[in-house]
């Protein structure tokens, strides 16, 4: 007999197979994915997802018997009190008599499949190709520049790197803990000795013990070392590679009175696929949220999904504050910026002349990407003051993008237009 | 139905107070290792069992999912359908819908078991005692496994049909391996000669030479040539197409023999993908026939090594208990009406029976001795089974073994679905006039060949139009599922490459039922 230990095999031998499977029912995973993105709550979107797909691509036909023709003889453990001839009515929907053999030897319907994706699978699938347009100064500055980072303490180092704090504080451990003699206790005794030697009458007894105690304690500081090799302490330092690569995307909502709680859904939706998408694409992403009524202020993530305000529209507020923000944070030589904004379309009139200089003399040249949606109940009527007169910079501007959103189905086709990998190019 | 009359499980108090192997539910390597002693010398020493060398493999749970859904084997080629068993399994287990097996074991030689490391040392015991002694004879000693499997070469052929896939893979792509596999594993259950056990030994350094003969052959006749002429038909040239010219044989009931050896339009590398899933369906079919006997022989040997171990007093009282209480749960047969039901547990079935055998041997009744006057009362239980567990197979076995006791044990019986009818007729029962009747039905119902549609190929013009005619032959009226039958003709169609025609017809009367027919996609 021979035992051998496969815990420690490379896990997930299966995973070709896995990644086989998913990318045969990918259209349907695909379609199945999406449903399940209009289902769910704003705040549900990330997590593992239970997929339930037709087995169309995934079926394995074989030959098999039809269930309902012929005659078939059954042979079943566990009668009751049935005598011969009795006859028993067969359950509705068809189905072997009596729940028989047959009926169940497959386990599962071949209709639908249900299996679960896990939140990577998902979230691939979810953000197939797209990309944030534009992203040129990456190429710019692709290098990986390695920075050192403190990483605790190592035992081993060049002396540059000594940590002396450390390294006494073991030091005096040892040495206590050790007994070493201290300075004074043996500065003490050579008193007591030279008091002792030129003492009258000379006490030879006393003498000689003081002076083997002296001896002793010189023995014992010259064996224990007042620093020893294993006290030294040295800081350590890690090179973690710091991407040079560097993204800000700026997330703009009017929160106004005018924007009613499914609009603010609606736009909520947006601004979480984009966080997530970000967020998962490109980890070294700055996110900036920026809200605003009849004035605009910064706010972090959890405000800005679930807070709660009211107010006037004043739009060129918040497109200040990105600027003032950009200016003072975002270096456009350094960073690859992107706004999305998201309203409804609703503003002061005479804000708009002031919105408009603002996008295409100030934030335009400066960004990357700047998408624009504008959330509606229902399309009709014209259009909006916002829409009218962002039409003309986008007609100008081939980085200036927008879209109109009326149903949260949209979102997705929506967000995948703007960011398709070929968009804004 | 609880199983109240089932063989009592009630082990004799242990006679000699020996230390016991081990305590508690931790195990390690040295215990296992003290612990399979132990169990050899009972099974090997007392019993007299015929294994081959065992190996011992711990796993996780993860990685019993894995050989889960490679059908249980430790070396596979990638397919996506395997990918989907393991979804859908991984689904159950982590919901807590389904717990895992306690281990697998695989016909091969050395006989490997997989057992898994979050069982108790009892489980372990148990385990080593069900597969490493129990089924490891019933391989290496049934005759359809020495028929019809190699269990020394069986690794070692997969591991060439796994390194074949990937190399067409990379060599043609992965979706036009995909279609060779689907549509091979489509006509899986037509892949074997049921008739003629395989007669050539299989020899993976023969298949090697024939690929890389076929793959020289290929190069030598290449000629950069041709690569100048205008190509008309694209397609054809890249399917290298051997055929074997001699007159196909007709009737044929192996599909995937057939196809492999006369299809016109294969190239090299489909047919050795057929070849290699032709050599997995025969290599399980074995398995499909002795499911009955195969989890019978294992739990006979696992209950009575326990009970000797227990009697040695080499196992405490607790594991004894934990192991009456896995036991009893794996040889739960549920009554037709019950909600778990889904036919005969063979575990059940199988261990009734044998238990059922070891009586008439020692104990037999009057009954007994009119039933099976070969063996009733010859005080030779193991020299009777072993007999059974080389020489049958499960519908044999059936036929021959199966008791008027166990019948009423069970409570047996037998009911007519008619298809045309609203409800069904009790037709016998667990009685005197039944036992026979029974007794003959259930074995059929364990006769492979019963259970899967008869179909062969009967007509085949290679010359003319090259259509295929396939025919079913409709046992008691039962049709193919239309749906899946159209879906495989799909399947047929692509491999044959021509026009596909599968014709029903009833075995008895001859008269034509239904007809499918499908073209190749182009």
């Amino acid at each position: 007999m021979n035992i051998i230990d496969r815990r420690l095999n490379p896990k997930s031998k299966s995973l070709g197979n896995r990644q086989r499977f998913v990318r045969r029912a990918k259209a349907d995973i695909r379609e199945a994915v999406r449903d399940a993105l209009k289902k769910r709550k704003v705040t549900e979107v990330e997590g593992s997802e239970k997929i339930s797909i037709r087995s169309k691509s995934v079926r394995e036909p074989s030959f098999s018997h039809s269930r309902d023709s012929g005659t078939r003889d059954m042979i079943l453990p566990g009668n009751k009190d049935y005598k011969v001839g009795d006859l028993i009515p067969k359950p509705q929907g068809g189905g072997g008599g009596g729940g028989g053999g047959q009926a169940s030897a497959d386990g599962e319907g071949q209709d639908d499949f249900v299996f679960t994706l896990s939140k990577e699978e998902f979230l691939d699938l979810f953000f197939e190709d797209l990309k944030l347009p534009n992203l040129i100064k990456t190429q710019l500055k692709d290098l990986k520049s390695p920075v050192p980072q403190r990483a605790g303490y190592t035992s081993d180092g060049p002396p540059a790197k000594l940590n002396r704090v450390r390294t006494m504080r073991r030091s005096l451990a040892r040495r206590i803990a050790l007994r070493r003699p201290k300075d004074t206790d043996v500065l003490q005794l050579e008193r007591l000795l030279a008091e002792a030697e030129t003492d009258v009458p000379r006490d030879e007894t006393r003498i000689a013990e003081l002076r083997a105690r002296l001896d002793k304690m010189l023995r014992l500081r010259r064996t224990i070392a007042y620093v020893d090799p294993i006290d030294l302490q040295y800081n350590r330092t890690e090179r973690v590679p710091r991407p040079a690569t560097q993204a800000v995307m700026f997330c703009l909502m009017d929160a106004s009175a005018s924007m009613t709680e499914p609009l603010k859904d609606l736009a909520k939706r947006f601004f979480m696929l984009l966080h997530l998408f970000l967020s998962r694409h490109y980890r070294e992403v700055d996110v900036v949220f920026v809200r605003h009524t009849s004035t605009a202020s910064e706010v972090d993530e959890e405000t800005f999904f679930r807070g709660v305000e009211t107010g006037g529209t004043v739009i060129s507020t918040a497109l200040e504050e990105m600027d003032r923000i950009v200016r003072d944070r975002y270096s456009p030589e350094d960073w690859n910026i992107y706004a999305a904004q998201a309203s409804d379309g609703d503003n002061i009139p005479d804000d708009m002349g002031r919105c408009l200089n603002l996008v295409e003399n100030s934030l335009l040249p400066v960004c990357q990407y700047f998408a624009y949606i504008e959330v509606s109940e229902q399309i009709g009527f014209g259009d909006t003051i916002v829409w009218d007169g962002y039409k003309e910079i986008a007609e100008r501007n081939k980085h200036f993008a927008m879209r109109r959103v009326t149903s949260p189905s949209e979102i997705f086709p929506v967000f995948h237009e703007l960011f398709s990998a070929s968009a804004g190019a | 139905m609880t199983l109240t009359d089932v063989p009592q499980i009630g082990p004799k108090p242990a006679l000699k107070a020996s230390k016991p192997l081990f305590e508690g539910p931790d195990w390690n390597f040295d215990l296992i290792n003290q612990t399979y002693d132990a169990i050899a010398e009972i099974g090997l020493g007392e019993m007299g069992l015929d294994i081959y060398r065992n190996q011992i493999e711990v796993i996780t749970a993860e990685q019993m999912l894995d050989a889960y859904s490679s059908i249980g084997m430790p070396v596979m080629y990638r397919h996506w359908s395997f990918g989907k068993r393991f979804a859908h399994d991984e689904m159950f287990y982590r919901k807590g819908a389904r717990s895992l097996a306690f281990e697998i074991v695989i016909n091969s030689d050395p006989c490997i078991n997989y057992i898994m490391e979050e069982n108790s040392m009892t489980m372990q015991c148990l385990v080593l005692a069900h597969a490493a002694m129990g089924h490891n004879h019933f391989f290496k000693n049934n005759y359809l496994f020495k028929q019809w499997t190699q269990a020394d070469a069986i690794l070692e052929y997969l591991a060439f049909a796994k390194k074949f896939v990937a190399d067409c893979e990379e060599r043609f792509g992965v979706s036009t391996v995909e279609a060779v596999i689907d549509a091979a594993h489509a006509l899986m259950n037509q892949g074997v000669s049921r008739n003629a056990a395989p007669r050539r030994r299989f020899d993976p350094a023969k298949a090697r030479e024939r690929e890389i003969k076929r793959r020289e052959y290929e190069i030598e006749i290449y000629n950069e040539l041709w690569r100048t002429l205008p190509q008309s038909k694209p397609e054809a040239k890249a399917e290298e197409v051997v055929v074997d010219s001699s007159p196909p044989i007709v009737p044929e009931e192996n599909l995937l023999y057939f196809l492999e050896k006369h299809s016109p339009k294969l190239s090299g590398w489909k047919r050795e993908i057929l070849r290699i899933v032709r050599v997995l369906s025969t290599y399980f079919y074995p398995q499909r026939q002795t499911k009955v006997m195969n989890e019978g022989c294992a739990t006979f040997v696992h209950y009575e090594i326990m009970n000797r171990l227990y009697e040695k007093g080499l196992v405490t009282d607790g594991s004894m208990l934990e192991f009456m209480h896995m036991h009893s749960a794996v040889v739960y047969q549920p009554a037709f009406s019950d909600r778990g039901f889904s036919g005969f547990n063979p575990y059940a079935l199988g261990f009734a029976m044998m238990r059922d055998i070891k009586r008439i041997c020692l104990e037999p009744t009057d009954e007994d001795r009119k039933w099976f006057p070969d063996f009733a009362g010859n005080g030779q239980p193991m020299e009777t089974l072993k007999d059974a567990w080389a020489n049958f197979r499960d519908e044999s076995f059936i036929h021959q073994f199966l008791s008027p006791k166990v019948i009423r044990d069970f409570r047996i019986f037998h009911i007519r679905n008619k298809s045309e009818d609203h409800a069904v007729r009790v037709e016998t029962i667990h009685d005197e006039t039944g036992y026979r009747d029974v007794r003959r039905l259930l074995a059929r119902q364990y006769d492979v060949s019963q259970q899967d549609p008869d179909i062969q190929v009967t007509d085949a013009d290679l010359s003319g139009s090259r259509r295929l005619v396939l025919t079913h032959f409709v046992r008691d009226g039962i049709l193919l599922d239309k749906d899946e039958c159209d879906r495989t003709l799909m399947h047929v169609a692509r491999l044959w490459g021509f026009r596909v025609r599968l014709v029903e017809v009833d075995n008895m009367t001859g008269a034509k039922l239904r007809e499918h027919e499908t073209l190749p996609l182009p």
